[in-house]
């Protein structure tokens, strides 16, 4: 078995075609180190949502491919993003995963770094006299944009601005942010697990249809047919897969919920949120309650943003590469933050029946991204396939390339980008 | 060459004196909570052997399952949780584990959990509430898992029959990566 890159980086963009790569992508260490650089550490990586950090001094710690961060909100408001590092002898200087607080000190020997990073203070500062400065010495700071309460850091001071890499993405993240009915997306709760497989086995999951009935018979089996209605898409035409260009795509499973806030009347209300219509219907005007109840359930498809985050109908998933067969997984429920409080129980109780490493459909997703990894150890140099209704793909008004959602076109679209960014010299 | 006694540490800490701790013992030898940990251990059993139809039956109907991700909390209604179950739900998710459409369920690990650290919480006429600390190992393709866990289980008796009201587990590592697997703790 021969490592292109062996022969160097160029042999990379080698092993990926329009509609098939290697497997070799899935198992080896090089190519992973690789794509640290080439990937996760030259472009814009997803670190926060601004309600995960809302009042100044509040902190989370996160992570851009290997590496640690801090991500912050200071007092004038802005996101800092600080690799979680003394500049001292390298010791993390923060491992609380959130919290609040004026600054961060290096256990080791009480280096104080400002929420900006600014080294304040050093402990019997005559020993540096003539040898160091404050000034030289701050927390590294990465280069932060955010976009719709979305915070994307990133290592590189040369690249596009964040608008443009999202491009044509943004306006999927609009609409995805109108579950909220009026009130802002929250973070409410997350669930955090592993498996033993390539990050990218994840990444193209998100926009995997052709493995929702299959996988997910077992949760299919145990929701109200109203749900598993609304989730019978193998033969819907509307239901497509829309390539957004820059690895980004979306997964339209809910073809009348890509707005929600289009509503001809027509839909019925699911019977299974009786209690909560009624309850709402109380104190709120009947299309306001429509708007919410409508929501419930979240935007009718799964956005993929290469190459760590989707917005996945009503939660967030962050993938975290560990190592070329290790990747960590992060479900963030999402609420209405200043909603009313039995909507956001109930928003958490329909997250707790899918998602997480007990969830009736988190366990099996997990179980056939293990079985891809052992399974691509046979023979790497086998193509793995991603040519599902290339023969169909046609490019819309709006110059998407487009398909049926259970085709393979976001995966395509997520290997041309990296196609494009492991052949980059950078 | 002389050592402090403790009441000289502790004037040296310039810290009060611990109040005295009093174990309270004698309760595990009471009746009910001898009952009340043998049907702890015949769950145990019955969630190793993979029976969840016999399983579900040791509940009562309004019982709770609760598996926290927020290691303080205990308004686990208002939070975010790994399991948080009720009658409906329990079943929903035994009929899922049993009936063979879950992969996750076909091929999860075999598990061997050990409970022990019994404490008694509380004690009625009618209820028996005890903490203990479980280790579950589980084996599947060649791997090892351990997954320890404190639990709290209430049980409640009605005459000669004995049901779990409430069942908290709080896994050691609640708040961080928990992998997925298709059997139940």
């Amino acid at each position: 078995m021969t490592s292109q890159t062996s022969e160097g980086t160029g042999g990379f963009p080698g092993l990926a075609a329009d509609d098939r790569v290697a497997a070799q992508l899935y198992t080896d260490p090089e190519i992973f180190d690789w794509e640290m650089e080439k990937i996760f550490y030259s472009t814009w990586v997803w670190v926060a949502h601004e309600s995960e950090i809302p009042e100044a001094g509040s902190f989370k710690m996160s992570h851009i491919g290997l590496q640690p961060v801090i991500v912050n909100r200071d007092r004038k408001g802005n996101f800092n993003v600080l690799l979680n590092r003394c500049r001292h002898r390298g010791a993390s200087v923060c491992e609380v995963p959130k919290g609040k607080a004026n600054g961060f000190t290096c256990p080791y020997h009480s280096w104080s770094y400002s929420l900006e990073g600014n080294l304040r203070g050093i402990p019997y500062p005559d020993g540096y006299e003539g040898v160091a400065e404050k000034k030289d010495l701050p927390l590294q700071r990465l280069r932060v944009e955010s976009y719709n309460g979305l915070i994307f850091a990133t290592f590189k001071s040369d690249i596009e601005p964040l608008s443009d890499f999202l491009g044509d993405a943004k306006i999927w993240i609009d609409r995805f942010m109108k579950q909220g009915a009026g009130y802002p997306v929250k973070v409410q709760g997350e669930h955090k697990f592993r498996f033993d497989g390539n990050w990218k086995i994840q990444l193209e999951n998100t926009t995997d249809g052709y493995h929702f009935p299959i996988v997910h018979r077992s949760w299919m089996a145990s929701v109200d047919a109203e749900t598993a209605d609304m989730l019978s898409f193998m033969t819907d035409e509307k239901a497509v897969t829309h390539a957004l260009g820059n690895g980004h795509s979306v997964a339209i499973m809910v073809p009348e919920h890509v707005d929600l806030e289009e509503d001809d009347g027509t839909e019925e209300l699911q019977e299974r949120f009786r209690h909560i219509i009624d309850e709402l219907s109380e104190t709120m005007p009947q299309d306001q309650v429509r708007r919410i109840v409508r929501s419930m359930h979240g935007a009718g498809y799964n956005l993929n943003l290469f190459p760590n985050l989707s917005l996945s109908m009503s939660f967030f998933r962050v993938l975290r590469p560990i190592s070329v067969n290790e990747t960590e997984i992060q479900h963030m429920a999402l609420g209405l933050d200043g909603g009313p409080e039995s909507v956001n129980r109930e928003r958490l109780r329909i997250h707790e029946h899918f998602q997480g490493p007990f969830g009736f459909g988190t366990s099996d997703d997990s179980e056939a991204w293990d079985r891809v990894q052992r399974g691509a150890v046979a023979n790497p140099e086998m193509p793995i396939l991603v040519n599902r209704g290339l023969g169909r793909e046609e490019t819309v008004d709006e110059g998407w390339k487009t398909s049926h959602v259970t085709d393979e076109t976001g995966m395509r679209e997520s290997y041309a980008m990296w196609k494009r960014m492991m052949g980059n010299d950078n | 060459m002389t050592t402090e006694t403790a009441a000289e540490v502790t004037a040296i800490d310039n810290r009060p004196a611990p109040a005295t701790y009093e174990p309270g013992l004698g309760k595990l030898s009471q009746p009910l909570v001898g009952r009340a940990i043998e049907l702890i251990w015949r769950e145990g059993q019955l969630l190793d052997d993979k029976k969840y139809e016999e399983w579900q039956t040791l509940y009562t109907e309004d019982a709770k399952y609760i598996i926290p991700v927020d290691p303080d909390t205990d308004d686990f209604e208002s939070s975010l949780n790994m399991v948080y179950d009720d009658a409906r739900m329990r079943h929903m998710r035994v009929t899922r584990l049993v009936q063979g459409y879950s992969m996750s369920a076909v091929a999860a690990a075999r598990t061997s959990r050990t409970i022990s650290r019994f404490t008694v919480e509380e004690l009625t006429d009618d209820t028996v509430t005890l903490r203990s600390a479980q280790v579950l190992v589980g084996f599947k393709r060649d791997k090892f898992q351990m997954l320890g866990a404190d639990l709290t289980h209430r049980i409640r008796f009605t005459g000669d029959d004995a049901r779990i009201e409430l069942k908290l587990i709080r896994l050691v590592n609640s708040d961080s990566a928990v992998n997925a697997s298709g059997f139940l703790l």
